[in-house]
C-alpha cells in the first residue's frame, strides 16, 4: 500500500479521503457540497485553476467528474455544485455530512484568466454552467483594476433554476453586470425570456475588439453563442468554452472523452473555440 | 523505461543459432526469472501464451489470411515461424485486459482508499514481429507520457524482455509497408531471430539483449547466412501487397467527418468490437467497481473497452455516439488521424488484424481509399 505523496503521482488510480463538510441546497435538484480534505496538510495544500475539475469517488457506486465551483479562499472548504442526475451523484445525494468520499485532481485545464488582463470579460452560462465558471468570477471580482467591465449573461429553463441567486447580488454590488433570461417564464418574472445567445446579440457595454468570452453550457447553447459573439466582431481565439464528455480516468489514458483531437480530461474542459471549430457542429463526434 | 534504440552502429555481428537450441534460449530466459509467451497453437488459431518448451510452437504451421478470414495449414516445411500475427497481440501482456487499479475499505470513519500494486514477473516475448515492435512503441506513447503514466504498463514494459523474429512472408492483410513498420525490424528489441532452413541468424539489439546471448551456443554467421536472411526478408517485402495511401492523411480523414462512406461502411459494420480487441494498439478501457457483499471491500477493476461499444461515449445528456456510422468515424479518425494530433504518430501499424478479424470483412484500407476517391 502506498499513501506517501509520491505516490500520488506515480499512480493515478490513488484518491485521497475526503469529508462532506456542508451541503447547501441551490437550485431544485442542485446542491453544492463543501468538501475537506481529511488529511489537514493535503487540504491546506490544494491548489485549483477555475475551471479545473475533480474525480469524485463513492466505493462501490463509482466515479463523476466535477468541476469545482469555488475555491477554499470562499468558504473554507472546496466546493463542487452538482446536479444528482445519475447514478454516482444520486448516490452522492444520500450521503450525509461528515460522510466519506473519494477525491482524485485537480485535472484539465482551467479558463485563462491571465488572457483577460486589459479586456472586457464576458461570461456566459447556461444552467448548471455557471458552476466552473464561478471560481473564474470569484478570480476576477478579488482583483477588478486588471480587467476592464465584466458581464454576467446566464440563462436557465426557469427562473427558479438560476443558480446562486445571492451570491448573484454579491457580484452586482462588485461591480459585475448580470442578466439573466429564461426559457419559460412563471407569473411572477419580470425579466428576459429567451434562449442565451440573444442576450449576446444584443449585450452593450463592451468593446468587442478587446473583450474575451467565456462560455459553459449545454452543447447546443454553446454552439450558438459562440456564432452571436462571432457576429458580434468577438475574434474566435479569444472564445473559450469548457465542453463535458465522458471521463472516467481524468489524465488521458483511457480514451473516453476524445473530442476530435482533444482528450477533454487533459487539453480541456476548457478549450478555444477556434482550435476546435471543425468538430464543434459535428453531430455524434 | 523502454529498451534504448538499437542503432545498428552498436549492434554486434549476426551470429547463428543452430534450430535445436533455440530450447537453450528458451531455458535461458527462464532461467533469467522471465515468463517466457510466445505463439501456440489454440483452437484453430496462433495465439501467444506461456512457453516452456519450443515443441509448443506451432512448428510446421502457417496461417492464411484475408478479410474476415483466418485458417491454419500445414507447411511444407518444419519452420517455427512460418506465420504472420494472430489474433493476440503482446498488448494484452503490457496492457491486461482486466486488472484491479485501486481498492477500498470500509473504516470506523469512512473509507481507506489505496492503489494495488502489479504483481505479475516480467515477461519475455519471443516471436514479435516488426509491426508489433511498432505497436508497442505507438502504445508507449499513449502510457507512458510527460505527466501520466499507467503504473501497470510503465512497469511490465521496462521489465519485458523482446526476442523478435523476422518476417519471412507477408498475409494478404499485412501493410507494414504502407505505415512504415516493417516487414523488417529495425528497433525495439533485444534479441532479432531471422529463420534460415538450417539455423536462426542472431542478432543483439541491445546490452540485456548481449548479456543473456552470453550464455547461448552461438557461432558467428557466414556470408551464405547473411545472404539467406537477406533473401527471407525480401521474400516478406515482396509478399506485402496491401497498400494504404497515408499521403495527408489527417487533413483527408478531419475534412471528411460528413462523408456518405460513413453510412456506406456502418450498414456492414456490427460494431462488435472485434477490430480494436486485437488492434494492438487500441488502448480504451473503462473501469467497474467490484464490490463484495458486505460493501465493505471494493475493487476498482480496469477492463478493456471499444468505442464500438454503445455506452462508451455515454454522458448524462445521451449516448454521444447513437449510430454506427459515428461509431466507426471515431474509431478509423482517431486510428489514423487524430492519434497523430496526440501521440505524433499513427495509431495504425499495418498488421491487419483488423481487417481479417472483422466478421464481415470490412478493410480499412479500402474505406480510406474510397474516401479519398471522392472527396465529400
Amino acid at each position: 500500500m502506498k499513501t506517501a505523496a509520491a505516490a500520488i503521482a506515480d499512480n493515478p488510480w490513488l484518491a485521497q479521503r475526503a469529508r462532506i463538510a456542508r451541503v447547501t441546497p441551490e437550485v431544485p435538484g442542485v446542491a453544492t457540497y463543501h468538501l475537506r480534505l481529511v488529511d489537514a496538510q493535503r487540504h491546506a495544500q490544494y491548489a485549483f485553476q477555475p475551471g479545473q475539475f475533480n474525480m469524485l469517488y463513492l466505493p462501490g457506486v463509482g466515479e463523476v467528474a466535477i468541476s469545482l465551483s469555488a475555491g477554499a479562499e470562499q468558504q473554507g472548504t472546496w466546493d463542487h455544485t452538482i446536479r444528482a442526475a445519475g447514478s454516482v451523484t444520486r448516490a452522492l445525494a444520500q450521503l450525509p455530512v461528515g460522510a466519506e468520499l473519494g477525491l482524485r485532481g485537480p485535472y484539465g485545464a482551467g479558463w485563462p484568466l491571465t488572457e483577460c488582463a486589459g479586456r472586457d470579460v464576458i461570461v456566459v452560462a447556461g444552467g448548471l454552467g455557471l458552476a466552473p465558471l464561478r471560481p473564474a468570477i470569484h478570480a476576477l471580482l478579488a482583483e477588478p483594476k486588471r480587467w476592464g467591465r465584466i458581464h454576467l449573461l446566464l440563462g436557465a429553463r426557469t427562473a427558479d433554476s438560476l443558480l446562486y441567486p445571492g451570491e448573484r447580488s454579491a457580484w452586482e454590488r462588485s461591480g459585475l453586470a448580470a442578466q439573466t433570461t429564461v426559457d419559460r417564464a412563471t407569473p411572477d418574472w419580470t425579466g428576459n425570456v429567451g434562449v442565451v445567445p440573444l442576450l449576446v446579440d444584443r449585450l452593450a457595454g463592451f468593446d468587442p475588439a478587446r473583450a474575451i468570452m467565456f462560455i459553459c453550457g449545454p452543447e447546443v447553447m454553446m454552439r450558438y453563442t459562440i456564432r452571436s459573439a462571432l457576429k458580434r466582431g468577438i475574434a474566435a481565439e479569444r472564445i473559450w468554452l469548457s465542453l463535458e464528455r465522458n471521463m472516467q480516468c481524468a489524465v488521458g489514458l483511457c480514451g473516453h472523452c476524445q473530442f476530435g483531437p482533444a482528450f477533454i480530461c487533459q487539453d480541456g474542459p476548457v478549450l478555444r473555440s477556434d482550435r476546435i471549430a471543425p468538430f464543434l457542429d459535428v453531430e455524434g463526434l | 523505461m523502454p529498451p534504448a534504440d538499437s542503432a545498428a552502429s552498436s549492434r554486434l555481428p549476426p551470429q547463428l543459432l543452430a534450430k535445436e537450441d533455440l530450447q537453450a534460449l528458451l531455458d535461458a530466459l527462464r532461467r533469467a526469472g522471465y515468463r517466457v509467451v510466445g505463439p501456440r497453437l489454440s483452437q484453430g488459431a496462433i495465439v501467444i501464451d506461456e512457453l516452456t518448451d519450443i515443441a509448443e510452437l506451432p512448428r510446421g504451421w502457417t496461417d492464411e489470411q484475408v478479410a474476415g478470414q483466418y485458417r491454419l495449414q500445414r507447411r511444407p516445411d518444419e519452420a517455427y515461424f512460418g506465420y504472420n500475427v494472430g489474433p493476440h497481440s503482446w498488448k494484452q501482456f503490457l496492457f491486461p485486459p482486466q486488472a484491479t487499479v485501486a481498492a477500498a475499505e470500509r473504516t470506523a470513519e469512512g473509507w481507506e482508499l489505496r492503489t494495488v500494486d502489479d504483481q505479475q514477473p516480467p515477461y519475455a516475448f519471443l516471436g514479435a514481429r516488426a509491426c508489433d515492435l511498432a505497436a508497442i512503441a505507438v502504445q508507449d506513447r499513449t502510457f507512458i507520457h510527460a505527466q501520466y503514466a499507467d503504473p501497470i504498463y510503465r512497469r511490465r514494459r521496462a521489465e519485458a524482455f523482446i526476442v523478435a523474429v523476422d518476417c519471412g512472408q507477408a498475409a494478404s492483410t499485412c501493410f507494414c509497408a504502407s505505415m512504415n513498420t516493417g516487414p523488417a525490424c529495425r528497433q525495439g528489441f533485444d534479441l532479432l531471430l531471422t529463420e534460415l532452413a538450417g539455423a536462426f541468424l542472431f542478432e543483439v539489439g541491445t546490452p540485456r539483449g548481449a548479456a543473456l546471448a552470453a550464455g547461448l551456443p552461438l557461432r558467428p554467421a557466414d556470408e551464405a547466412a547473411l545472404a539467406e536472411a537477406a533473401a527471407v526478408r525480401q521474400q516478406a517485402v515482396a509478399q506485402v501487397s496491401k497498400q494504404l495511401d497515408t499521403t495527408d492523411i489527417r487533413q483527408v480523414l478531419l475534412g471528411s467527418l460528413e462523408h456518405p462512406r460513413w453510412s456506406q461502411v456502418a450498414e456492414r459494420c456490427l460494431s462488435c468490437t472485434n477490430c480494436t480487441m486485437v488492434c494492438p494498439t487500441c488502448f480504451c478501457s473503462s473501469v467497474r467497481e467490484v464490490g463484495d457483499l458486505s460493501g465493505e471491500h471494493v475493487e476498482r477493476q480496469r477492463e478493456w473497452d471499444s468505442c464500438f461499444n454503445v455506452d462508451f461515449s455515454y454522458l448524462s445528456g445521451g449516448i454521444v455516439r447513437n449510430q454506427i456510422r459515428a461509431r466507426y468515424r471515431q474509431w478509423l479518425t482517431h486510428k489514423l488521424a487524430s492519434w497523430i494530433d496526440q501521440f505524433d504518430v499513427s495509431g495504425c501499424v499495418g498488421c491487419g488484424r483488423c481487417i481479417t478479424w472483422c466478421p464481415v470483412g470490412i478493410d480499412l484500407t479500402e474505406e480510406v481509399a474510397a474516401i479519398r476517391e471522392e472527396p465529400a
